[in-house]
């Protein structure tokens, strides 16, 4: 593979007193991947994302995210990063539109140029009419894609979403799967936690986390031909059948 | 606009758009005040008294006039010692007064019900007062200074404004910083590149702002319908509320930092401050009358510094220069818990 790296991290490790909550992690992310990060609850996903995002510091491990060090250069990282959180956190008592422009805003922005992305986005996702309305009245699945707008407006080099799809219907599950395939296919790198196994499908790699450790990592493909399986639920259940902690 | 206002404007939005929040924070001190200052009184009014009177005389005829003519008592006439027992007993009556005429000395003897303590001992004090008005011997005249009609208004004003300047700026900043941590959106903050200080500070201007509000209320409130005499009193006063104010808000911080639950920041202020202010600031009990213990317990309660401060300042009349340790110790609290709340919230990662 000889595309751009965007994510790269050698050893990366996290514990909580005696507790080794991300074990020793490496691996490399290019850029326009769709980067699938599986693991049971528990399993350290959280974690391990949350350090990339510069939420908090290795314990040990070096690593860059969009060509900037995890350790030294959090703030600069956070520049380049877009974020979505695991229940589609928005502000609740702000419009749709309010959100955005918050989010935009804080990313740094100019005024006209959010406007202008606002407007395209509105009208690409047919949210037009829901501009105004309160995000606290407007459907899950609108949040969920709401959600991912505010964390892509500002075209960060690399999104991390971290349990993207938890609670929605298959049919607006694919939609926002259309959302990510669209963002991947503009260069934008996505990194995505789940624990639906059909959705690994989507990925172009995937890596499973085991008690801490990244136990594989490879194409959809290449996992089901390694392990002998059919689908993916089989490779996972093969791979994380030595699991310690209780799920 | 700049990041700090977008944040800013985004908590106001919150704020005004919760209309029942907003309807408390600004309907209950108005509240609390006027039911303090008006309903809720320490002073003893209408005590039903009864008088037993073994001997007629000029001298007990002019001084059953005097308590039938003072607006404190309610005269419900002279009894025998047996009666004024059973109206006692029965609760119809608050006190009883018994003249003694022997060797043509008058002597009195005041029985009260103490079941309600302070009305006994308000009652009887009064009671003495009337008495011996006009007793031989050396006369004593009392003068009650600062408050010469004794309003309990003076004494709660300074004691809400302690107490609602915790429950609002302490409570629902806690509440409003803990609530964005439970839906998640306190993450999205900080994985974006704003500056945690720009988050707190995003955070705690608006409920500045709010409180700066209230304060104008209260003062307002204090000065025209509770009457408490506007002086040059007033700028200190407003100086003390607004350090008084941080302070909570540093206090509201530093709970967010401890609590993960909007229920949990509740309790917290609610146990941790609402009732030591209540109890221990001397607010409705006074300090001095506390065991030694709680006493040294009570220097740890930044609304006793506060109340104790506002009361010289606003009672008192006197200059800001004489609460200057009162000033001191507000500040360094301040101070101390800004530190320990900024720590904390970096210690989370």
């Amino acid at each position: 593979m000889n595309k751009e790296t965007v994510l790269s991290v050698k050893d990366l490790t996290k514990r909580f007193g005696n507790f080794t909550a991300v074990d020793r992690i490496t691996f490399q992310v290019m850029k326009g991947e769709i980067f699938g990060f599986l693991g049971a609850n528990g399993a350290g996903k959280t974690t391990a994302m949350r350090m990339l995002c510069g939420l908090s510091y290795p314990t040990s491990g070096s690593g860059t995210v969009a060509g900037y060090d995890i350790v030294r250069q959090a703030e600069e990282i956070k520049r380049h990063i877009g974020y979505m959180s695991q229940r589609f956190s928005l502000y609740e008592g702000l419009t749709v539109w309010e959100n955005l422009r918050l989010f935009a805003t804080i990313y740094g922005m100019p005024a006209r140029q959010i406007r202008e992305r606002s407007d395209e986005v509105f009208g690409a996702l047919g949210m037009k009419d829901m501009r105004n309305a309160l995000v606290k009245d407007i459907p899950l699945g609108w949040k969920q894609r709401l959600a991912f707008t505010a964390a892509t407006l500002h075209s960060p080099d690399i999104v991390f979403l971290d349990e993207p799809t938890g609670g929605v219907d298959p049919a607006t599950r694919r939609k926002f799967w259309e959302m990510i395939y669209k963002a991947s296919s503009e260069g934008m790198t996505v990194f995505v936690t789940t624990h639906y196994l059909d959705e690994a499908e989507y990925c172009n790699r995937i890596s499973i986390m085991v008690d801490g450790q990244i136990k594989a990592l490879d194409t959809p493909a290449g996992l089901k031909e390694e392990y002998h399986a059919t689908t993916m639920d089989e490779v996972f259940r093969t791979v994380a059948r030595n699991a310690k902690r209780p799920g | 606009m700049s990041i700090f206002q977008s944040l800013i404007k985004k908590e106001m939005l919150h704020l005004l758009r919760d209309f029942r929040t907003i309807l408390v924070v600004l309907v209950m001190p108005v509240t609390l005040l006027l039911l303090f200052g008006f309903a809720i009184s320490t002073e003893v009014n209408n005590v039903r008294i009864v008088a037993v009177v073994e001997q007629h005389t000029d001298e007990t005829k002019e001084m059953l006039e005097r308590f039938r003519n003072n607006p404190s008592f309610t005269f419900e006439g002279t009894v025998s010692p047996g009666e004024a027992e059973r109206l006692l007993r029965k609760g119809e009556a608050d006190a009883a007064i018994v003249f003694r005429t022997k060797n043509g000395r008058l002597s009195h003897q005041i029985v009260a019900d103490a079941s309600n303590t302070t009305m006994a001992q308000t009652a009887t004090a009064y009671l003495e007062s009337v008495a011996n008005s006009n007793a031989a011997g050396v006369p004593i005249v009392s003068r009650t200074l600062y408050n010469p009609q004794l309003k309990s208004a003076y004494n709660f004003v300074p004691g809400i404004m302690g107490m609602i300047f915790i429950l609002i700026c302490a409570m629902m900043t806690s509440v409003s910083i803990v609530s964005e941590k439970e839906t998640g959106t306190m993450d999205l903050l900080l994985v974006s590149p704003v500056r945690p200080g720009t988050i707190i500070l995003g955070k705690l201007v608006p409920y500045f702002l709010l409180s700066c509000i209230i304060l104008a209320l209260m003062l307002t409130l204090g000065y025209t319908v509770l009457e408490i005499p506007l002086s040059a009193s007033v700028i200190p006063v407003i100086g003390i509320s607004l350090l008084y104010i941080v302070l909570a808000l540093a206090l509201g911080l530093l709970i967010s930092t401890l609590a993960s639950t909007q229920v949990a920041a509740l309790l917290v202020s609610g146990v941790m401050f609402m009732l030591p202010v209540v109890l221990l600031s001397g607010m409705i009990f006074p300090v001095e009358n506390m065991p030694r213990a709680l006493q040294w317990f009570s220097c740890i309660i930044p609304a006793r510094w506060y109340i104790e401060a506002v009361r010289v300042l606003m009672i008192q009349q006197l200059p800001a220069s004489s609460v200057r340790a009162e000033i001191l110790v507000l500040a360094g609290m301040t101070l101390v818990v800004l530190a320990l709340a900024i720590k904390k919230f970096h210690a989370k990662r």
